[in-house]
C-alpha cells in the first residue's frame, strides 16, 4: 500500500517534471540565439540519454551484459532515413546508384515534409518502424545468443553490431542503403520548426521535439520497469537460478527485455540519424557503444535517473563546458597542453576515476524520486 | 596459383601476428576471466612507441625499448585499472578494461593529433623475397617461425618452470592456490608482462605488414585476436595460436573470394564465425568443459 502509493507519487513528479522541462526548452528555444550550444546538448542529449536508458534495461536492469547498442542504433538510423527521403530528392541522394530501390517516402505518403501532417505521421511513422526493424534484429540474434554467459554475450553482440555495419556498407545494397555513402537531405529535427509563408522561423521546436520523444520513451521504459515483467527482469539480474526456480521463464523474460532495449535503441538511432542530419555506417562503431556504457556506467548501473543525468552531464561538458580545453583557453587559462583531444583525454581520465573509486556512479541504483522527502520542492529538473 | 600461394603466405603472416596478441588475451582470460579490451589498445600504443622512438633512437636500441615500455604499460594498466577491482563483480572489472582502452585512444589522439603515422620500415623485415613466382616481405615468411618458437618456449615455461605451474593453479582455482601460498598478484603481474611483451613484437610484424598507425587500428586486430583465442578454446595457448592462424588465412580468403565488395565483410565474416562458435561449441577447438556450480 506505502509502496503504491509512494510510487504514484513518484509518477505524478516525473509528469511535471516532464511537463516543466518540455515547457522551459520551447520557452528557452524561442528566446535564446537558435546558435547557442545549448540545444546542441539538448538534442544529442535527448538521443543519447534515449540509448543509454535502452542500454542500462538491459544491462543494469536485466543484467545482461549486452555491447550490441550502435548496432541497433543503426538499423533505427538507416531504417529512418531510407523512409523518410524525400522522393523528388531520391535521384540526386543515391545518384552513384542510379535512384533508390525504396520508390516512396513515407512523408511524403502523408502530403510531403511541408505539410504538418506530412512530417509529423511520416517522421513518426519510420521511427517507429526503425525501431520495429531493430527489435526483429535483436530478435533474430537473440535466438543463439542470449543463451551466453556474461562476457561472451558482450563479445557476441559487440561482434554482431560489427557485422551489421559491414552489411550496411556493402556496394551491393547500394539502391537501398546508399553503399558506404551517407543518406541525406532526411528531415531533421530544423523541419519541425515552424515557419511563416517566406521561409522565416516564427516559432521553434527543433529541441522540442526530441525531448518529447526521449520522456514519452523513458516514461514507457519506467512503467515497464515497475511492473511484474519489470520485478522479473530485476530478479534474472541477482540470481538466474533464483529466478528460475521461482518460475521465471529465462528466455522469454531475455528476450523481452533484450527485444524492448533494442526497440528503443533503434528509435534512439533513428533520431540521431535526425540529430546529425544524415545516416552514415561508419558513425557507429563499438566506441560508440562504449561511450554509452560509460554514460550509464557514470549515472549508474540501474537508475534509469542517473542515465538521463549523466548523460545530459557527459554531453553537456563535451560539446559545451570543456570546448576550451580543446582551443587553448579554459576557464581563462592559457596552457600549451590545450589542444585538439585534450577534453576526451580528461574525459577518459574522470571515468576512469569514476570506475575505480565511485563504483555506484552518481545514482547508485536509486531513482530520483527516491530521494525527494515529501515536503521537499524539486531541485532536480532532468527527469 | 601463385595468386593463391601469395594469399595464403599473406594469410598466415598475419594469422601470426593475431596469435601473439591472443595469447596475451587467453593468458589474461585464463587466470582473471576477464575479457581484456585494453589489450588491442596496447597493442597500438606499441606500434606508436616504435614511431617515436625510432625517431629519436638507432633501431637496434628503439626497438627493444619499445618492448620493456610497452611491458611497463601493461602491468601498470593491471596495476592501476584491474587490481582494486578484484574482489568487485566481473562485469566492473570489465568496464574497467573498457575505460582504460577508451583512455588509451583518446590519449594516443591527443598525442598524434588525430594523424595517422607512418611505421619506420625495419631492415631486413622489410626486404622483399620471392618465394613461388610471387615476391614478398620477409617479414611474411619470419612471423610463423617466430611465433611457433615462441610459443614452444611459452609452453615449456608453463609447463616445465615454477611459474608456470603457479599460473596454470592460479587459472584452475583462484582462492584455493592462494591458500597454497601463491602470491597471486605477481603470478598476474607476470602474465600481463608476457602478454604485453608478445604484444608489443606482434606489433612490430604487423607494422611493417600495414604501415599506418592510427589511434583506433587496435581495436580491430585486439577484437579479432579474441576472437581466435575463444576459437581455440580460452585458456589454451596453441588452441589461441591455432585460431588465429586459421582466422588469418580465411580471412585473406574471404577478401579475394569474386563477388563485388568482398573486402567489406573481412571483419564481418570473423565475427560471423565466432558467433558460430559460441552458439554450438562455446568451449571452442581446446577448451576445458565449464560446469556451472549452483
Amino acid at each position: 500500500m506505502i509502496q503504491e502509493k509512494r510510487s504514484k507519487r513518484g509518477a505524478l513528479l516525473g509528469l511535471a517534471a516532464s511537463i516543466l522541462v518540455l515547457v522551459l526548452v520551447i520557452v528557452l528555444e524561442n528566446t535564446l540565439a537558435p546558435t547557442s550550444q545549448l540545444f546542441v546538448v539538448l538534442k544529442k542529449g535527448a538521443v543519447y540519454s534515449l540509448v543509454a536508458v535502452s542500454m542500462n534495461l538491459v544491462n543494469g536492469f536485466t543484467g545482461l551484459f549486452s555491447l550490441g547498442q550502435a548496432g541497433f542504433m543503426l538499423l533505427g538510423a538507416y531504417t529512418y532515413a531510407i523512409l523518410t527521403v524525400p522522393v523528388s530528392a531520391k535521384d540526386t541522394v543515391y545518384y552513384l546508384f542510379g535512384g533508390s530501390a525504396v520508390k516512396f517516402s513515407l512523408p511524403d505518403l502523408f502530403g510531403g515534409v511541408d505539410t504538418p501532417t506530412g512530417l509529423i505521421l511520416g517522421v513518426l511513422l519510420a521511427i517507429i518502424l526503425g525501431g520495429c526493424v531493430a527489435a526483429f534484429f535483436a530478435w533474430l540474434i537473440g535466438l543463439p545468443v542470449l543463451r551466453l554467459k556474461s562476457d561472451y554475450l558482450a563479445i557476441a553482440t559487440l561482434g554482431f553490431a560489427e557485422i551489421i555495419r559491414a552489411i550496411f556498407q556493402w556496394q551491393a545494397l547500394g539502391p537501398i542503403t546508399n553503399g558506404a555513402n551517407m543518406i541525406t537531405q532526411i528531415p531533421t529535427f530544423n523541419n519541425f520548426n515552424i515557419t511563416d509563408e517566406s521561409g522565416k522561423v516564427v516559432f521553434r521546436l527543433s529541441a522540442f521535439f526530441p525531448m518529447l520523444i526521449m520522456i514519452i520513451c523513458v516514461a514507457l521504459i519506467v512503467m515497464l520497469i515497475n511492473s511484474s515483467y519489470g520485478r522479473a527482469f530485476k530478479a534474472i539480474r541477482e540470481d538466474e537460478i533464483a529466478a528460475e526456480a521461482m518460475g521465471i521463464n529465462l528466455a522469454k523474460h531475455k528476450m523481452l527485455s533484450f527485444v524492448i532495449s533494442s526497440f528503443f535503441s533503434g528509435v534512439g538511432g533513428a533520431l540521431f540519424a535526425m540529430f546529425a542530419n544524415n545516416a552514415q555506417a561508419k558513425v557507429y562503431t563499438s566506441t560508440m557503444t562504449y561511450e554509452i556504457l560509460l554514460i550509464v556506467v557514470i549515472g549508474g548501473i540501474g537508475s534509469i535517473s542517473g542515465s538521463v543525468l549523466s548523460t545530459f552531464l557527459y554531453v553537456a561538458c563535451s560539446e559545451w563546458w570543456l570546448r576550451g580545453l580543446d582551443m587553448g583557453s579554459f576557464l581563462g587559462i592559457k596552457l600549451g597542453l590545450f589542444r585538439n583531444g585534450f577534453r576526451m583525454v580528461v574525459f577518459s581520465v574522470v571515468i576512469m576515476i569514476v570506475v575505480l573509486f565511485f563504483r555506484q556512479g552518481i545514482m547508485g541504483n536509486k531513482e530520483i524520486t527516491d530521494l525527494l522527502k515529501p515536503r521537499k520542492k524539486t531541485k532536480e529538473v532532468a527527469k | 596459383m601463385e595468386f593463391f600461394i601469395s594469399t595464403l603466405l599473406f594469410g598466415i603472416s598475419v594469422g601470426g601476428q593475431y596469435a601473439l596478441i591472443a595469447i596475451g588475451y587467453t593468458m589474461v582470460y585464463g587466470i582473471l576471466r576477464l575479457i581484456n579490451f585494453a589489450h588491442g589498445d596496447v597493442f597500438m600504443v606499441a606500434g606508436l612507441l616504435g614511431i617515436y622512438l625510432s625517431a629519436s633512437f638507432p633501431l637496434y636500441v628503439a626497438m627493444p625499448l619499445v618492448i620493456i615500455l610497452t611491458v611497463a604499460l601493461g602491468f601498470c594498466i593491471e596495476r592501476v585499472a584491474y587490481k582494486p577491482l578484484r574482489s568487485a563483480p566481473r562485469m566492473s572489472v570489465m568496464i574497467s578494461a573498457i575505460g582504460v582502452s577508451y583512455l588509451l585512444q583518446n590519449t594516443a589522439t591527443y598525442v598524434t593529433g588525430g594523424q595517422p603515422m607512418i611505421y619506420p620500415t625495419l631492415p631486413f623485415l622489410s626486404d622483399t623475397i620471392t618465394v613461388a613466382g610471387t615476391s614478398i616481405k620477409w617479414v611474411v615468411v619470419l612471423t610463423p617461425i617466430l611465433v611457433v618458437v615462441l610459443v614452444i618456449l611459452l609452453t615449456q615455461l608453463i609447463n616445465r618452470t615454477k611459474v608456470g605451474m603457479a599460473m596454470r593453479a592460479v587459472a584452475k582455482d583462484f582462492e584455493t592456490s592462494q591458500l597454497m601460498g601463491i602470491k597471486i598478484n605477481s603470478v598476474i603481474s607476470t602474465t600481463f608482462i608476457i602478454g604485453s611483451a608478445l604484444a608489443a613484437v606482434g606489433s612490430m610484424l604487423y607494422f611493417t605488414n600495414y604501415s599506418s598507425v592510427v589511434p583506433t587500428v587496435g581495436s580491430m586486430p585486439g577484437l579479432k585476436a579474441f576472437v581466435a583465442a575463444v576459437f581455440g578454446g580460452i585458456g589454451s595457448i596453441p588452441g589461441a595460436v591455432i585460431g588465429a592462424f586459421l582466422i588469418g588465412i580465411c580471412e585473406n580468403f574471404v577478401k579475394i573470394l569474386p563477388f563485388e565488395g568482398a573486402t567489406t565483410f573481412v571483419d564481418a565474416f570473423t565475427f560471423a564465425l565466432l558467433i558460430i562458435i559460441l552458439v554450438f561449441k562455446p568451449t571452442g577447438l581446446f577448451g576445458e568443459k565449464a560446469t556451472d556450480k549452483v
